[in-house]
């Protein structure tokens, strides 16, 4: 993992100085509201339904064991003995003091962590594939360069009040898992015929009010050019777009505006006057960066482990885990393993500090003392033994972490809702719950197979429901809490946005209506096919006629 | 006589704003005075403002573009960049364009509603003077350039970036 220099360390203790200072003359009333509203806010700090509610930077997803009991000291000091993981690989807590803020900002730069520029209309965290290091496949391992940007991201002078938020991610695994088609910048690692490592460069994704999906706006940007380029598409976008609506204020309304062509010939524009500039990456950077991402010390091991082998063999709960939430390695004789945050009665992502603490002493145990988290809201041990599998299954039971139901349609992607956030139109937990207690059944769950869910409260789309295979967003009709149901959304490589399936559900209707759904697919699936497959052949129609149909 | 922060000290300032859609009989009251006066105002009237007594200097709002100024550019003393908002950001791209990219030397001034919490960033932009909201104690603002030590990016103060230093 990157470890802070004295730099690092200063600035960071630079801005707590600063937000320390800020907070106290909000508080004393030399600072009105609406100026400390963005400073807070580019410290984390939204003022929510109930309670503040600060969201902690867990930069591209990475944490050390170090990081998550430091979270779990935060959780039990400072809010309620829980945290909330989210789909932007950060952490929320949803009941902290104002006035303790600073404080806690503090414990975080202890181990390297801080909550900047993790809400506001600037850069965001970046994030990434949550197996980059160690999956199958790989081009390049993306956190190097994630880092590179959390850098040059941070603080950047320039870009701190751009017509809205802005979110990057970059994916170097075959099989993106970052959602990255979907992001103000989407960076893909490429590697040239001559064996020349750069990015291809999307522009103009997003999910929200308008989800679209990123246009190229080049197909292959030599490494060292990344932070001018960068820069050239910030500076364009912080310069022309629009400020007159919040509404279109993102890039991909700009880029859509400007059309694509033309966004590129400004942006190919402004970075002629940067290229090969000072920000030009060097070799020695990214060795720098590289070194901090290497390899752990893995043995020479087998590919398979027998151990392993006999285990599945003898316990078919271990075994339906395995099958579910166990992936492969680069490494022989390692996997790669998802602690799915996804039981029944809790909220999707959520987690007590008693869970954390045991999570962390796991990744000392099992996994070189390191962790990540998923835009799906779950924890992953990257590096386990094969023959540690069957222990360490059961020391998750302990903690009733082992749920096996990763990529099943209970695996389900939530935002807060309208039990926390203010900015929701209606609750989204207890619509996750009453799904997930629908589909109880842990064999009919398999046999539905691959399928994703995903809530989102508002139209802000924080829990990515355009690219859910079945997308629920939550709406206010006339007071009431209603769900519009989309459906044939995916954010796999063939990044897709959901077709909505026609008038919204009442709440107690939707687990119902999900239901009749899944029962489409059943009736129509081909063997092997996957919701979303059998979705893209059949088309939206049957399912429409089954959810409206009158009941005679 | 109104006060300025320039180069992290107060300053007096001597400089008269204009008003947007001013005219050129609107002048005639800052006879001899230093102005600093719309770019619509000056790239209309240029010539029959620059034959008064006293010195021009342009103001931009923030839809406009310093390109704006051609190569009027290089001969003006004094840019001011307007803020119509404070969490207006566009203003921090004109001074980097400003300084990096076409060149400029002379004073870039930051006018409108400038506050203390943003001074940090704009300096870094390249901004060197700062016209504060009428309610900033400009005393207590001087600390906010202090607020970093150091900055990741390339930027007009520190044109090389900290990983090349580092």
């Amino acid at each position: 993992m990157y470890r802070y220099d004295n730099y690092d360390h200063q600035m960071l203790a630079d801005r707590i100085a600063q937000f320390r200072h800020q907070t106290e003359r909000f508080l004393k009333g030399e600072l009105a509201g609406p100026e400390f509203l963005p400073l807070r806010l580019q410290n984390g700090l939204y003022v929510q339904r109930l309670a503040p509610m600060l969201r902690i930077a867990i930069p591209y997803g990475m944490l050390s064991s170090r990081q998550l009991r430091k979270l779990a000291h935060i959780a039990d000091y400072y809010d309620k003995g829980y945290g909330h993981f989210t789909t932007r690989q950060n952490i929320q807590f949803n009941w902290p003091a104002l006035v303790d803020v600073p404080d806690i900002l503090a414990h975080l730069a202890e181990v390297e962590m801080h909550a900047i520029q993790t809400s506001g209309n600037c850069i965001r965290n970046t994030t990434t594939d949550q197996f980059a290091g160690c999956a199958v496949n790989e081009i390049e391992d993306s956190r190097p360069y994630c880092e590179i940007i959390r850098q040059w991201s941070t603080f950047h002078p320039e870009f701190a009040y751009l017509p809205r938020k802005f979110k990057i991610a970059v994916c170097g695994t075959v099989d993106d898992q970052a959602a990255t088609q979907v992001h103000d910048i989407g960076l893909f690692i490429v590697k040239s015929d001559t064996g020349e490592i750069g990015f291809r460069v999307l522009v103009g994704g997003g999910l929200g009010r308008t989800p679209v999906i990123g246009k190229e706006i080049r197909s292959f940007l030599p490494k060292q050019h990344l932070l001018t380029y960068l820069d050239a598409i910030l500076r364009v976008y912080n310069r022309e777009g629009r400020r007159d609506n919040k509404y279109k204020a993102r890039i991909k309304i700009l880029v859509k505006e400007t059309g694509v062509e033309l966004f590129r010939e400004k942006v190919e524009q402004e970075w002629l006057a940067l290229k090969d500039g000072p920000l030009t990456l060097t070799d020695a950077e990214f060795l720098r960066c590289k070194q901090y991402f290497q390899d752990p010390e893995y043995k020479e091991l087998p590919e398979d482990s027998p151990q392993l082998l006999q285990a599945l063999g003898e316990n078919v709960l271990f075994a339906g885990w395995y099958n579910r939430n166990v992936s492969a390695h680069k490494k022989a004789g390692y996997a790669i393993v998802t602690i799915c945050l996804k039981q029944t009665g809790t909220a999707p992502g959520d987690i007590t500090s008693d869970q954390m603490n045991f999570v962390a002493d796991l990744a000392d145990s099992y996994s070189f003392g390191e962790l990540r988290v998923s835009h799906e809201q779950n924890i992953i041990l990257a590096d386990v033994e094969k023959s540690a599998l069957y222990a360490l299954w059961q020391s998750l039971k302990s903690q009733k972490l082992n749920s096996d139901n990763r990529g099943l349609l209970t695996d389900i992607i939530c935002c807060p809702g309208g039990d926390f956030c203010s900015l929701a139109n209606a609750k989204s937990i207890p619509i996750a719950e009453s799904i997930q207690r629908r589909f109880g059944d842990a064999s009919r769950l398999r046999d539905i197979g691959a399928l994703s869910l995903n809530i989102s409260g508002c139209m802000n789309a924080c829990g990515h429901h355009h690219v859910g295979n079945i997308g629920i967003l939550g709406v206010d009709k006339k007071g009431a809490e209603f769900y519009q149901i989309s459906l044939g959304g995916s954010v796999d490589n063939n990044t897709a946005l959901g077709q909505i399936v026609g008038p919204s559900f009442a709440q107690e209707e939707v687990p119902g209506v999900v239901e009749k759904i899944v029962n489409v697919y059943m009736k129509n699936r081909q063997s092997g096919e996957r919701f979303v497959e059998t979705f893209n052949r059949v088309g939206i129609d049957p399912f429409k006629e089954e959810v409206y149909a009158k009941a005679d | 006589m109104p006060k300025l922060i320039k180069k992290c000290q107060i300053i007096d300032d001597q400089w008269v704003l204009i008003k947007e859609n001013s005219q050129l009989e609107d002048l005639q009251a800052y006879s001899g005075q230093d102005l600093i006066v719309p770019l619509v105002f000056w790239l209309a009237e240029r010539t029959r403002i620059q034959q008064r007594s006293g010195k021009t200097a342009v103001w931009l709002n923030s839809n406009e573009v310093p390109q704006s100024l051609g190569s009027d550019l290089h001969n003006l003393e004094v840019i001011a960049l307007n803020f119509p908002i404070f969490s207006d950001g566009r203003a921090y791209s004109s001074a980097r364009e400003l300084r990096s990219n076409l060149g400029y030397k002379g004073e870039i001034r930051a006018i409108g509603d400038v506050l203390r919490d943003q001074l940090f960033y704009m300096s870094r932009c390249g901004f060197d003077a700062f016209l504060m909201r009428d309610d900033q104690n400009l005393e207590r603002a001087l600390s906010a350039f202090n607020d970093f030590t150091e900055g990741y990016q390339a930027s007009v103060d520190k044109p090389i970036p900290l990983f090349r230093r580092r």
